[in-house]
């Protein structure tokens, strides 16, 4: 500690679990804007990973609340957020964000997607896999065109409606942050749209890696096209999230606030790792740079050409050191507010733990815990494009003949 | 003298024929029973001015603030000491509910401010690098804010401003977010390490409701620290922000504190 803070400070109150949360929120949105993109802007390119996308969306959005409810003093009374909400905090009112976003978007648009391969999955087949794809369908088999129409209408509705409900879902965790008059780290009018630029880049690079690991497990061949269109949207959204904390970082600066001599001691002396060489230098600047390179955007083989497997091997790289980037973006947030006074005259330090609720191994459980619970997804509602049901109308209403049983 | 054997009552008054037993016992039980119906009301007499004195208590008849005068302060500690006595705050000296900071203005301009254990063991002596322009002790505590920040964040709304002004947590519905504890722009308020609960300075409601002052403003030797009702005149706070030039702490909040400092410092955060 250097400094002063006040008496109260030098605990810190959001750690590493409220770091992790929203990393995850985050990843969601990304993933889900993802495949709206493949849905509703008809980006062909990336359609092999919309059911993909959505599955790594709900799996990441089921396993978000956790670090939450492990962070509170008393979980057992968290469902009051529900019951009794104070309308004006913010905290409160995301909770209902986030329940919408849960329900009406993403549970009913893998639903309305998944309806017709739950139906022919399930028919003629037996054992509790099949009894779960059946009891899944809810009951509606209707296999005829009409309903089929209905299905791809409800889905594109609910993901246009998806859209603007993902951009809330993070953008709102931002505002949770950024409406913090009495922080002037977080105070920011740019904080929700920087927390969902980097949210779209995070998910992107997450659909990145899990598109390749996927297809190398399932020894498919890669299929670049995708990867290359991928990577070129990541590039697209990182160089937006760039520019934004750039923006926000020439304009703290340039108006050089009251705060600016305690933020500067703070990042000069707590964030150098965290901030200028994770996020800034590992998790942007790189990823900009090789992108710009290689990833094709104006010319449609990038400004260097490369042969496909370096290729590859790139854009593996920078998705990982873009999800080690923007997870360092969430700790310079929530633990960088807290690691100066309020009365801006001293620092703290966070004393991190390796065990206990708050420590390593539990937020490391927690951010692999999507990935098990994708794993489950992807054996019950398999996302690869080869296994999704081609269903005929004419056929419909007989046993369709082209039928792949997943695996 | 007779043959009669001598009675007790010999050479007294003749006392009349004496009352059967039967009689007896009776009118004893008619003599006693006024009394113990008597008791039985005094009883009820006596729980009446417990229930009138609560029922008297109306909160929306005060509207509560502090005054603190910056010059009178002398630094003792002794208010931070009887607030966790009071309040059975935990003792280590990272939890307050209340504390007085030193500020130490050097002659270079620089400004060094301390609050050792909050104050409660007193201040060590303090050598300036540079020569000292002025040094001066400032008490601080929730501001009880008019338009409370940690208010409008609380998620399920256990902490709620009541009809008196006076900022509490309901830590039976605190749910330990703490939320509100990074809202507020003063550090007041801390989570409990054992109950898991946001607290702060309730301006001891469980004394002001009775007529008391909170055990910070009945322990200063100085009287540095003043307490009463806002926009009532004959309350010893009109008069402390009659005759003072008031501020608040960060006032470009727009929280509207109603802790009203005297003679408070532009170095003051």
């Amino acid at each position: 500690m250097q400094g002063y803070v006040y008496p109260n400070e030098w605990e810190l109150h959001w750690g590493l679990l409220v770091v992790v949360y929203p990393y995850l929120t985050g990843l969601v949105a990304g993933a889900f804007i993802l495949a709206s993109l493949a849905r509703v802007f008809n980006v062909r390119e990336v359609q092999p990973t919309y059911r993909l996308s959505l599955l790594t969306a709900l799996a990441f959005l089921i396993a978000a609340p956790l670090p939450l409810l492990a962070h509170l003093g008393h979980p057992e009374r968290a469902y009051e957020i529900f019951m009794t909400p104070n309308r004006r905090s913010a905290m409160a009112m995301f909770g209902f964000v986030y329940a919408w976003y849960l329900m009406v978007v993403l549970l009913l648009e893998i639903w309305f997607d998944y309806r017709k391969d739950l139906v022919i999955w399930a028919r003629g087949s037996s054992g509790p896999l099949a009894w779960l794809r059946r009891a899944l369908t809810l009951g509606a088999t209707d296999l005829s065109e009409r309903s089929l129409r209905f299905d791809r209408q409800a889905g594109k509705l609910i993901t246009i409606i998806g859209i603007p409900s993902a951009f809330l879902l993070h953008g709102y965790v931002g505002f949770i942050f950024g409406s913090v008059k009495a922080n002037p780290w977080w105070s920011s009018v740019l904080m929700p749209v920087v927390f969902l630029f980097s949210a779209i880049v995070s998910g992107i690079a997450l659909m990145l890696i899990l598109f390749l690991v996927t297809s190398l497990l399932r020894f498919k061949p890669v299929d670049m096209a995708c990867l290359d269109k991928l990577a070129a949207f990541l590039l697209y959204a990182l160089i937006v999230d760039f520019s934004l904390e750039m923006l926000d970082f020439t304009q703290r600066l340039y108006e050089a606030e009251e705060s600016i001599n305690i933020l500067a001691q703070m990042l000069s002396s707590r964030l150098v790792i965290s901030l200028i060489v994770l996020q800034v230098l590992m998790g942007t600047i790189v990823p900009l740079l090789s992108l710009g390179l290689v990833a094709p955007t104006v010319r449609r083989q990038g400004l260097l050409k490369v042969p496909d497997e370096l290729r590859r091997l790139i854009y593996m790289g920078v998705a990982i050191l873009i999800l080690i980037g923007i997870f360092s973006t969430r700790w310079n947030v929530v633990i960088g507010g807290q690691l100066f006074s309020k009365s801006l005259r001293g620092l703290t330090v966070y004393k991190i733990e390796l065990l206990g609720l708050e420590g390593i191994l539990t937020a490391g459980a927690i951010l692999l815990l999507p990935l098990v619970i994708l794993f489950v997804l992807v054996k019950v509602v398999p996302p690869w494009p080869d296994q999704e049901v081609k269903v005929e109308p004419e056929q419909a209403s007989n046993a369709p003949v082209a039928v792949v049983q997943p695996s | 003298m007779s043959d009669e054997p001598l009675s007790a009552d010999a050479g007294l008054p003749d006392a009349g024929p004496q009352p059967d037993r039967r009689a007896f016992l009776a009118a004893c039980a008619v003599a006693v029973a006024p009394f113990m119906l008597d008791a039985v009301a005094v009883g009820e007499v006596q729980e009446q001015p417990q229930q009138a004195a609560a029922a008297r208590y109306d909160p929306r008849a005060h509207y509560y603030g502090m005054g603190i005068d910056v010059d009178k302060c002398i630094g003792c500690g002794r208010c931070a000491d009887a607030c966790k006595a009071e309040n059975n705050v935990p003792r280590d000296p990272h939890h307050f509910r209340t504390w007085v900071e030193r500020y130490v203005i050097q002659s270079d301009g620089e400004t060094v401010v301390d609050s050792p254990n909050g104050g409660i063991d007193g201040f060590p002596e303090k050598a300036a690098d540079a020569g000292v322009l002025r040094t001066f002790f400032v008490p601080k505590l929730c501001n009880h804010c008019a338009n409370p920040p940690c208010v409008q964040v609380c998620p399920v709304g256990a902490t709620f401003e009541t009809e008196d002004g006076v900022v509490l947590v309901d830590e039976d519905y605190c749910i330990g977010c703490r939320y509100c504890i990074q809202a507020c722009p003063y550090g007041a308020r801390f989570l409990h390490p054992v109950k898991r609960v946001a607290q702060k300075c309730t301006f001891c409601y469980h004394r002001i409701t009775q007529g008391l002052l909170p055990a910070c403003v009945e322990v200063c030797p100085t009287g540095a620290r003043i307490f009463g009702e806002v926009h009532r005149r004959s309350s010893p706070l009109e008069r402390f922000r009659r005759f003072n030039e008031i501020q608040v702490l960060k006032p470009h909040l727009n929280t509207e504190p109603k802790v009203f400092y005297a003679n408070l410092d532009g170095q003051v955060r």
